[in-house]
């Protein structure tokens, strides 16, 4: 995206958007020093507990009662457990049907979709449109359980007021279709932001030349702006992913319920970790889902070098 | 014909997303100005009682306060450094950052969960950072740092060294370049990224409720909490009420921004 | 964006990078040992009862899950306004310089739990510390906190007060026969009923069921009432230690069985059996109850509401039902007509005699407790603290204008009198109540119940439910050497 711009032969054959050498002068000391600050706050306040967190996963510590006192060394007990354990499962099937369902597709395909045709609006409808999105990604999570907790109600819900449905439990017949249309709308906001941006960076005259070619909107799409926002789309899909994968919202409105059947990763580890106490189980739980987060990660970094090659 | 119909198929689009997005907010904009509001949405015997008992309520200003204090810090330590860590990696070749980046980014995920409390609870203790707003800010710091960096890079690394070139060829220091030079151009990733920051900080719950004993220092995301009764049912006057008071200022914060900043990704140059 | 990061690659300056490297390590390596090594010590805990016994200027914190303006306020208020001015002036009298700051919280009971276990874990938090009366075994467990007379002495089992409080009200408090704290009120459970709705189903408005088949016969004639649910007792997850406490306990209670005692945990046998049967007449096929507002997140509230619309029959609730949701002054779910229309029955064995301990009504009880912080700078100060919240004059004071069953007979006698209905709790119901086991494992416990009332609510029989149920429990508590399975 951008030219290479060092004069070093080795760099020159490097891909873009890789200012591999240190064309600014700024130095490994000064570069050090310029990341010593935030490297600080992560080791002491991110990486020492986490270590820790990880540490007490091999223990039975618990939050109350004898184990707080003298947590004994379990080995991968809690490990053996975790993975033997039907609720992990269902949980962890839950979480992918809902990042996939609301994260990679539902936010990534609205988010572009409204950056996509935002560009050709007039600025006072793109304006209106961006800030209702950007609000439903902004408000705090407690209050927009109650939002959408009054937006699906069994007897007065604005949803079964609309669609005359009334007495429709939406949240106890469709738990998981709740939480995903819930977090597409929660999310949007940030993949439609990036794309935004994207698109910004997409040069005019490859529109042009698309549309003077008489490509259809399909055809400039895949031909023209694919190809320049891939490296995008790849970091929104990440970090979506990511936080959606983590994201406890959900909690505030179906309280993975009904039956489990939307307790999702992060409510299961609530509910051991804050609701029983049982903190080694509940850290055991975090590394289970920090190596699937890690699994995700890696698919899309071959995606990613793919598009490299 | 087709770009009629085309013009027809955008504006039922643009429609539809403005209904999906709005239709939940109804609530938000009737239920305070209820005098008895239910978990639903109706036209409000229309009072501004609710508004009135929060007034005099002790907590509720203070705490909006207090999350501003926690936002604005934690937003300013999560900028300044990001953009620092993130300029630096993305100019210079540390050994290692990429692959570092990424574990650190997947650790922020145990962190913010709930399983890792005890260890920070203790180590705030040990450094005497409970009670204090600044602990909770340092904390905070410390788990979204490295999703901004991670965001900030991808801002820097797409933006073009040449302009950096040329101020270090007319004896611009890193820092003024820095200032001056890419700062402008990364400004709505900057923005962004301290837009996220606040309604991260402005949504959290446990952390701030955990690490802070007096309740005077609380802030709105705890005090939320504290309107329900013993067993554990909302008072919905109060909650409506107070959420709207709770939603203004971050929707405040972000007209501000995208006026002043122009809260996009562009990326700025033009090429 | 490149997590292979090619390494391969040469470095222009190699020692440096090696440098940065073990430099890094080492800081890291400095800040994991330090911090695990002042972990382990700290704090300096003297545990003489009689340290600063004779300070003369004195601050002490009090904690609970109470504020102004929000949950439990008038309980906050009652120690802002009343307690704190009070005791301040009493102690200044005597010479003394006393402060007195309070903490108050309004979150969920297990966050409250979760911070205070915290802040005891780590030595500090405030003097004087409110806990639900199950915690008291597994924080005394995990040495968070102490028997009275370990912290303040002897003059703690001397108190005046533990004679007005009944044995059975006190062991909220106690752990393995010791005195942990001061519990200052009770509870209980009953059967409330809508009077109104029985009449309309020719149901007599003085109603006491004697076992569960009558209950069940009232449902089944108040089925035919159209829009109404005839029976509503609490099941499933989603309400949470709702359904153990106003739903599993007392129906168990009533088979003839407590969830522990003599050192095992009740298993699937006869007595959860009936328990679950009992609850397949409600949300099985055809049942008396509506199975989805047990399902939902806010299924209780919901409950609530229907109960003063007129829309249920009778609700297996605690005394908080009466007092602070239809209370037609300041509930959260107001019943004007609350006085004539909403009836009170004690829950009925599964049939006369057949109850825990040959009992033929059963009840189960819950409430909090005050205890002083182990760490506390002034443990004799705290205790007089403590000995002032629950003084008669204080305690008339905290439930003027909010009455409810204190722990206290004689308050109880004086200030109950004009209140027919916790009058009743108070004679009636707390006689017969049982307490629930203060162990760590019991949050688990109670999970496992509550999955197995949501087993039946989902379409499960009783033997299935009770078999899974003791799968559960034998995995919690350690193996079936714990479990009773009779």
């Amino acid at each position: 995206m951008v030219p290479a711009t060092s004069t070093r032969t080795e760099a020159a054959r490097e891909p873009v958007r890789e200012e591999a050498t240190d064309v600014v002068g700024l130095g490994r000391r000064r570069a050090a020093a310029f990341v010593a600050p935030a490297l600080v706050l992560i080791v002491v306040f991110l990486v020492f507990p986490a270590l820790w967190t990880l540490y007490l996963g091999v223990t039975d510590y618990r939050l109350t009662g004898l184990a707080a006192t003298h947590p004994h060394f379990t080995g991968v007990r809690n490990y053996t457990d975790v993975l033997a354990d039907g609720r992990f499962h269902n949980s962890l099937w839950l979480t992918l049907e809902f990042v996939g369902g609301s994260a990679v597709l539902g936010q990534t395909v609205l988010g572009f979709s409204v950056a996509w045709v935002m560009r050709e609006r007039p600025a006072a409808v793109r304006r209106t449109v961006e800030a209702l999105v950007l609000l439903a990604w902004i408000l705090p999570g407690s209050v927009v359980a109650f939002l959408w907790l009054a937006l699906l109600d069994r007897d007065g819900g604005t949803l079964n007021a609309m669609l005359g449905t009334p007495g429709t439990a939406w949240l106890l017949d469709h738990p998981m279709a709740c939480i995903v249309v819930f977090n597409v709308w929660r999310g949007t906001a940030f993949s439609m932001m990036l794309y935004t941006a994207a698109l910004g960076n997409v040069p005019p005259s490859h529109l042009e030349t698309a549309k003077l070619a008489g490509a259809s909107t399909w055809q400039t799409l895949r031909d023209a702006v694919l190809p320049k926002i891939r490296g995008h789309a790849l970091t929104s899909l990440l970090l979506v992913s990511l936080w959606t994968f983590n994201d406890f919202t959900p909690f505030l409105i179906t309280a993975g319920g009904p039956e489990n059947r939307s307790e999702v990763m992060s409510a299961y580890v609530y509910r051991t970790a804050l609701g029983e106490g049982r903190l080694g189980f509940g850290a055991a739980i975090s590394l289970v889902m920090l190596l699937v987060n890690l699994l995700i990660a890696f698919a899309y970094l071959r995606a990613l070098r793919r598009r490299r090659a | 014909m087709r770009t009629a119909l085309r013009r027809i198929a955008a504006t039922t689009f643009v429609s539809l997303v403005l209904a999906f997005f709005a239709l939940p907010m109804l609530w938000l904009a009737s239920a305070p100005f209820d005098a008895n509001p239910k978990i639903q949405v109706s036209l409000p015997g229309f009072t501004l009682d609710n508004f009135r008992v929060l007034l005099d309520d002790p907590y509720a200003l203070r705490s909006l306060e207090n999350s501003v204090i926690l936002a604005a810090g934690t937003a300013a330590i999560v900028v300044v450094f990001a953009a620092l860590a993130a300029y630096a990696l993305s100019r210079v070749r540390l050994p290692g950052r990429d692959v570092l980046l990424y574990l650190l980014l997947l650790l922020s995920s145990i962190i913010t969960g709930t399983a890792a409390m005890v260890p920070i609870f203790l180590l705030a203790t040990q450094l005497h950072l409970v009670d204090s707003h600044l602990g909770v800010v340092l904390v905070l710091s410390g788990g979204l740092l490295p999703t901004a960096i991670f965001l900030l890079k991808d801002f820097t690394d797409a933006t073009p060294a040449s302009y950096e070139e040329a101020a270090r060829v007319f004896g611009a220091s890193p820092l003024q370049t820095l200032r001056h030079v890419v700062v402008p151009v990364i400004r709505p990733g900057l923005a962004m990224v301290g837009i996220w920051t606040v309604a991260q900080v402005w949504g959290d719950f446990l952390m701030p409720f955990l690490l802070l004993r007096d309740p005077d220092k609380a802030p709105a995301s705890v005090i939320m909490y504290t309107f329900y009764t013993e067993g554990g049912q909302p008072d919905l006057a109060l909650i409506s009420t107070f959420s709207l008071l709770y939603s203004v200022p971050v929707v405040l914060m972000y007209l501000l921004v995208s006026r002043r900043y122009g809260f996009r990704f562009h990326g700025g140059i033009k090429r | 964006m490149d997590i292979s990061g090619r390494l391969e690659r040469s470095r222009p300056h190699p020692h440096l990078d090696s440098r940065f490297h073990s430099r890094l390590t080492a800081a890291l390596a400095f800040l994991l040992v330090g911090a695990a090594v002042s972990s382990c010590g700290g704090g300096s805990s003297s545990t003489d009862p009689q340290r600063n016994a004779k300070a003369r200027s004195v601050t002490l914190t009090i904690a609970r899950n109470a504020i102004v303006g929000g949950k439990n306020d008038a309980e906050a208020s009652w120690i802002t306004k009343t307690v704190i001015p009070g005791f301040v002036a009493a102690e200044k009298a005597q010479g003394l310089r006393v402060k007195v700051v309070y903490h108050g919280y309004g979150v969920d009971d297990e966050a409250y739990k979760t911070k205070t276990a915290l802040d005891l874990k780590s030595k500090a938090g405030a003097d004087i510390v409110s806990l639900d009366g199950i915690w008291v075994g597994e924080f005394a467990q995990a040495g968070y906190i102490k028997p009275l007379t370990d912290v303040v002495g002897a003059r703690a089992d001397s108190w005046d007060g533990w004679g007005q409080i009944s044995s059975s009200v006190q062991q909220l408090g106690s752990f393995q026969g010791k005195r942990y704290g001061i519990p200052p009120s009770t509870d209980g459970r009953v059967l409330f009923y809508n009077k109104k709705l029985f009449a309309q189903a020719g149901l007599p408005t003085n109603w006491q069921p004697k076992s569960w088949d009558e209950i069940l016969a009232a449902g089944r004639a108040l089925k035919r009432l159209p829009g109404v649910t005839p029976l509503q007792f609490n099941a499933g997850t989603a309400m949470g230690e709702a359904t153990t406490t106003q739903g599993v306990l007392p129906l168990l209670a009533g088979a003839g069985a407590e969830i522990y005692a003599n050192g095992k945990w009740a298993g699937g046998g006869a007595a959860m059996k009936q328990v679950l049967g009992f609850y397949q007449q409600l949300y099985g096929p055809n049942g008396l109850g509506d199975k989805k507002l047990q399902e939902e997140a806010k299924g209780r509230d919901k409950s609530f509401e229907e109960f003063a619309n007129n829309k249920i029959g009778v609700l297996l609730e605690g005394v908080y039902l009466w007092r602070a949701v239809l209370n037609p002054k300041d509930g959260i779910a107001k019943m004007a007509d609350r006085d004539q229309s909403v009836g009170y029955a004690l829950i009925p064995a599964v049939a006369p005699g057949k109850g825990v301990k040959g009992q033929s009504f059963v009840s189960v009880s819950g409430g909090a407790i005050a205890t002083i912080n182990p760490h506390t700078k002034y443990p004799q100060q705290a205790f007089d603290l403590l000995a002032y919240l629950n003084r008669p004059d204080v305690v008339k004071a905290r439930i003027a204008g909010n009455p409810e069953v204190t722990s206290r007979n004689d308050v109880n006698a004086d200030a109950l009198k004009d209140d027919p209905f916790l009058t009743y709790v108070a004679q009636k119901v707390l006689p017969i109540t049982l307490f629930r086991p203060g162990l760590a494992a019991y949050t688990q416990v109670s999970t496992a119940l509550q999955e197995a009332t949501a087993g039946i609510v989902a379409g499960h029989g009783p033997d299935d439910a009770a078999g899974r149920y003791t799968k559960a429990l034998e995995g919690i508590v350690g193996g079936s050497g714990n479990v009773d399975a009779h």
